[in-house]
């Protein structure tokens, strides 16, 4: 798998997505199943998904799709 | 009786902070909710959609203050739920956010604003006698499509909140910060308990995983806040404990029991930076709060649910209806208390009920207690979860499932707060349909769900649902 693969994946189970709704629209709080439990859930996934611990200011600066993929280049994730 | 009559005394006390940096003082404040109130008849019904701002709270006490009795509506509340309650209850007026997004079907009156909230007048020309105890209407947290609403009394509220100031030891400097919602009977007693004292309140709608929340805290200041075990989850996750906020003096919880593992990395924190963790015990059915375990125990005591609050008493009663007097012996779990609230209300018509239950409330937890006469809940007599610090009946879930998808048969169980959905039905795309219409219907999280298949239900002979036989399919 990709990194981009699996930061779609990561998507998709933490936030109970298809993968068609999978896109860089998405944003914290527009989505129904985005919402504080969601996005603890998300977070989730993106560490085991990539072996990463986040730091406080990113897991809250962690608002979008792409806000999401210059925050994981930071620990060396490329997408 | 009603101290919302009697705060004018704190002046120019400042009451509200909000996070766009407007401040009230009292005066200003309840000047403000009298003048909402001032062309409403008198005793009658008013559903007040509740957001953690200026404007509800003016009229939440503008409600109090001149005996109008709202219903607190969660801005969020599914519409369906909405109408239902809004068709049962018959409000005399209703009050919101310019162009919420459940007002259009109602097309009621406009008949004043303040701020960015509008005041209609609803069609319903009934006005069903109201009990003149009947202080505020409160949904039970739970979310299952019920109707149901606790009845709670002027006595009621102000003995809770005089309770709860006294055992937190509330005075005027403190800052809450809000971090649950106002129509939730634990984010009003914060708001309630608070006021009574002349403390002001840090009022937002942004949550723990917004930077802006983080912003206010610190600038403002903030004392003291409240979550739900899910909080205190987020809270780890969020490396809380490396946070620098030296001015958060109290933290506490309710709304479901924490594990006992985040209860003791919490009240070690707290001892270890000088700070204290309050755990607490309640439901709506007594106005708010119960039982508390005093700070200096939480390490001493953890797991526990604490002691009876002042003014309140808890009991355990076994099974022949006896008081249990022996130690670690289990019984279901009785409050008796001036905050016990007046009943429920299911109709219109009972909304002119007197108290039926005499200060004396079943709360439905089977608990021990140990020889120093510290309680704590080992489970449920009655069939239901809290989820995210939600309540959502068991036997009501399957029912509308069951309504929804006459096609199959189904079973809800569950842990703490995962809801197990046991479906008679293979295909993927039901599982996920049942999923997502759990999800909608209760507000939650999906996540909170899991929809499992499952060839038979396991049923004794007379048809009932052996639940326990369920539990080898959890997670």
């Amino acid at each position: 798998m990709t990194n981009l693969e699996k930061y779609n994946k990561a998507f998709e189970t933490g936030l109970e997505l298809t993968e068609e709704m999978i896109n860089s629209e998405l944003e914290y709080q527009k989505i129904e199943s985005w919402d504080s439990v969601g996005h603890m859930s998300l977070i989730a996934e993106l560490e085991e998904a990539f072996g990463i611990m986040m730091d406080t200011d990113d897991i809250i600066d962690f608002s979008s799709y792409t806000k999401g993929m210059e925050i994981l280049k930071k620990y060396g994730v490329e997408l | 009786m009603n101290f919302y009559r009697d705060i004018d005394k704190y002046k120019d006390n400042i009451a509200v902070i909000t996070d766009r940096k407007e401040r009230l003082t009292y005066k200003e404040l309840l000047s403000d909710s009298d003048v909402l109130m001032n062309n409403l008849e008198k005793r009658t019904v008013l559903f007040l959609v509740c957001r953690n701002c200026i404007e509800s709270i003016c009229a939440y006490i503008g409600a109090l203050r001149n005996g109008i009795v709202p219903v607190m509506i969660n801005e969020e509340m599914n519409r369906e739920l909405f109408y239902n309650l809004y068709n049962i209850y018959k409000p005399a007026y209703l009050y919101g956010p310019e162009n919420w997004n459940n007002l259009e079907q109602s097309n009621p009156e406009r008949i004043g604003k303040y701020r960015e909230f509008v005041m209609y007048r609803t069609g319903f020309k009934e006005r069903h006698k109201l009990n003149d105890k009947l202080a505020l209407l409160l949904t039970t947290s739970g979310s299952t499509g019920s109707p149901k609403l606790v009845r709670q009394s002027y006595v009621n509220i102000v003995s809770n909140a005089r309770a709860i100031s006294e055992y937190l030891e509330l005075n005027e400097g403190e800052r809450p910060i809000t971090t649950l919602p106002m129509n939730y009977t634990y984010g009003l007693s914060i708001i309630n308990s608070h006021l009574l004292v002349g403390a002001a309140i840090l009022l937002t709608d942004y949550t723990l995983l917004n930077r802006e929340f983080w912003n206010f805290f610190k600038e403002e200041g903030a004392t003291s806040f409240g979550g739900v075990p899910y909080t205190y989850e987020i809270l780890k996750k969020l490396r809380f404990f490396r946070m620098e906020l030296p001015s958060l003096k109290t933290m506490t919880q309710a709304g479901g029991k924490l594990s006992p593992e985040l209860h003791k990395e919490f009240a070690r924190y707290a001892e270890e930076n000088n700070k204290r963790f309050v755990v607490m015990y309640g439901q709506t059915e007594a106005t708010a709060r119960m039982a508390y375990l005093p700070w200096n125990k939480s390490i001493e005591k953890c797991g526990s649910m604490g002691i009876a609050i002042p003014g309140g008493k808890l009991w355990l009663r076994d099974e022949e209806g006896n008081a249990v007097t022996e130690s670690d012996v289990i019984g279901e779990l009785i409050y008796e208390g001036e905050n016990v609230t007046l009943g429920y209300a299911e109709t219109a018509e009972d909304l002119e009920k007197d108290d039926e239950r005499g200060g004396v409330l079943e709360t439905g937890d089977m608990a021990k207690c140990d020889s120093d006469g510290y309680f704590y809940i080992v489970g449920r007599k009655k069939r239901f979860l809290k989820i995210f610090g939600n309540r959502v009946n068991l036997d009501e879930a399957e029912r509308m499932i069951k309504e929804e998808f006459t096609e199959l048969d189904c079973a809800c169980a569950g842990l703490d707060d995962k809801l197990y959905v046991f479906v008679t039905i293979q295909e993927d795309r039901t599982i996920q349909a049942v999923k997502r219409f759990l999800a909608q219907k209760t507000g939650l999280n999906p996540t909170a769900f899991s929809v499992k298949a499952i060839d038979k239900l396991p049923k004794n002979e007379a048809g009932k649902t052996l639940y326990k036989n369920l539990e080898m399919f959890y997670d």
